[in-house]
């Protein structure tokens, strides 16, 4: 289970509304490599997981992408504050606010909706932390393409951070990797999957 | 009393300050659960944490459900201060 923490894993604190800015950054909570799909990726994959140390990483590195969600969420928030009509449609945020008004909802910088399509959960420990080291990166480039559009040093700051926690989970994700293939059989790490074929589990205490 | 009440921000940038160091060590012990000097750090933090988030609750507001006091207050104290992306929140 879950429990709320009533703080901001990092301070989102924004003076100036933006509404151009909300609309890029709002990709990363609902966008192809945004932290919502980060933590459904994680959070999906651990159960079928068989070695400790690897669904540890998935659930720790799953949580720690809801609280980057929450960020997210926060700046968009504060980038959309007491907007008036004008503003709305000089910026073009006016199409967003048609259907949600300044109400958050997970969709893409494009408009696209949030969808399960954007991650895959194979059941395959090779093929699952191939995909998040990869999703780390995707997510780590999105931050600097954002990071090139932003000016505003409140709004910087946060992304740097969030950014920055990219680059550690591609770490640990690289070091789970390490512990899968070390329980392998070196010759052949594909010989079985140990999320399927159970004649050698491949557990850590074999 | 009131002299020792600690400052908000202070207390606030100690909490995130521990509890940051607690989250970036535990996924290293994930991957690294032998590491004892890891395992040392962790524990300080955690405490560090713990004690900030007691101590923040007793002069201000509670921030996780274990801090919760309904001792000293008259109204449910979890709902009072502002959420974390509104104006005023941690």
């Amino acid at each position: 289970m879950w429990n709320y923490e009533k703080r901001l894993q990092y301070p989102v604190k924004i003076s100036q509304t933006n509404p151009q800015m909300a609309q890029v950054i709002i990709s990363q909570f609902g966008g192809p490599d945004g932290e919502l799909s980060a933590s459904m990726r994680y959070l999906s994959q651990r159960y079928t997981m068989p070695y400790k140390e690897v669904t540890g990483i998935l659930t720790d590195i799953g949580t720690e992408e809801l609280a980057h969600m929450e960020m997210i969420c926060a700046i968009v928030y504060q980038l959309t504050r007491n907007l008036t009509v004008e503003q709305l449609k000089e910026s073009g945020f006016d199409k967003y606010y048609v259907d949600h008004t300044l109400a958050l909802w997970p969709q893409s910088a494009g408009g696209i909706p949030w969808s399960a399509t954007t991650f895959q959960s194979k059941g395959d420990p090779i093929t699952d932390l191939h995909e998040d080291m990869a999703a780390e990166q995707k997510a780590r480039t999105t931050y600097d393409n954002i990071l090139r559009l932003v000016k505003d040093p409140e709004v910087a700051d946060p992304i740097r951070f969030l950014r920055e926690r990219e680059i550690v989970h591609y770490q640990r994700f690289g070091e789970s990797l390490r512990i899968v293939q070390d329980r392998l059989d070196s010759k052949n790490f594909y010989a079985f999957n140990p999320e399927f074929d159970n004649r050698r589990s491949g557990k850590c205490c074999d | 009393m009131n002299d020792n009440k600690p400052c908000r921000q202070e207390l606030m940038n100690r909490i995130n300050a521990a509890s940051f160091a607690v989250d970036d060590v535990k996924l290293f012990l994930d991957t690294h659960p032998c590491d004892k000097d890891a395992m040392e750090y962790f524990e300080k933090y955690q405490e560090m944490r713990k004690c900030a988030l007691h101590e923040y609750a007793k002069y201000y507001s509670p921030l996780t459900i274990d801090t919760v006091r309904t001792d000293s207050c008259e109204n449910w104290s979890w709902i009072d201060e502002p959420w974390p992306w509104q104006e005023g929140g941690c």
